[in-house]
């Protein structure tokens, strides 16, 4: 599998993931869901500010926002892509690149099997 | 070949079955999965890594030891034993990977059936543990998205 020159969500989280507010929020959300007042508080930004950061962490699908009353708390998003499909991912991108070798492997036997039987 | 393309496909949460034709009858295909000097040459992951220690005794009970190297000093290497040898139909064994603790023993069992003037491949092997597979994918043996993925979660860790 070939890294693709450009994917849109990866774009969009490499941005997101270029402000280091960003990345904090992000830090405290790892340990929970919060609510923009409540993060708001330790990082002395002013609620639109907080608000603002939020939706570019929501564009990149890092993080998500439940409604819960006139409250929305925000919480890590789930990566979407399963630790196990990650898994697979990577051994398939290995046995891949394996069969393609043993192609050709299998075709030097063979026309050295051919040359064989054309020498008898 | 569009017909020789690799299926790779979840059985269940326990099993992973890998399909893949080749152009080449039973016989040959079996030999570059049991003869030392074949395996070397295409067992090997990534570009750039090589295997410089194969031993494959493809017998019942026979040992398997396989060494890779990046050649940058990293490197890992995997043990097991045959269980069945049937040439040149099925494989059966047993394999553990060494990172460099043990992993769980992986059963895998390896089929070749004649295909036109082919060979289908059907392996079918353990879906490893989510230790297992952290341990793996840290092996260095990924890179492209997967490297992505790492690196945007190292981001993402809570800051000390």
């Amino acid at each position: 599998m070939k890294l693709a020159v450009s994917d849109p969500t990866l774009d969009a989280a490499f941005f997101a993931l270029s402000d280091p507010t960003r990345r904090a929020i992000l830090a405290r959300l790892a340990r929970g869901e919060a609510t923009v007042m409540e993060l708001a508080e330790p990082f002395e930004l002013t609620q639109p500010a907080i608000s603002r950061h939020l939706k570019v962490l929501e564009k990149a699908r890092l993080i998500d926002r439940r409604v819960e009353g006139p409250k929305r708390p925000c919480r890590l998003a789930k990566t979407g892509i399963d630790d196990v499909e990650r898994w697979l991912s990577s051994l398939r991108e290995v046995l891949a690149r394996n069969y393609d070798r043993l192609d050709q492997v299998l075709a030097e036997m063979k026309s050295t099997s051919e040359k064989g039987k054309a020498k008898q | 070949m569009s017909t020789n393309k690799m299926k790779l496909e979840r059985e269940g949460d326990r099993y992973v079955v890998v399909t893949r034709r080749f152009d080449a009858p039973p016989e040959l295909v079996y030999r570059a999965h049991t003869e030392t000097e074949l395996i070397q040459k295409w067992m090997l992951g990534p570009e750039g890594w090589t295997m410089p220690v194969c031993i494959n005794e493809p017998w019942p009970g026979g040992k398997i030891r396989f060494e890779w190297s990046d050649g940058k000093g990293n490197g890992f290497y995997l043990t097991g034993e045959f269980v069945e040898a049937q040439p040149y139909s099925r494989l059966v064994h047993v394999e553990r990977m060494h990172l460099p603790a043990p992993t769980p023993d992986n059963y895998i069992e390896t089929d070749f059936a004649p295909d036109g003037t082919g060979t289908l491949m059907t392996m079918r092997m353990t879906l490893p543990d989510a230790q297992t597979r952290e341990a793996m994918l840290a092996t260095g043996m990924e890179h492209g998205m997967e490297a992505s993925y790492v690196r945007l979660e190292s981001l993402l860790q809570p800051v000390a």
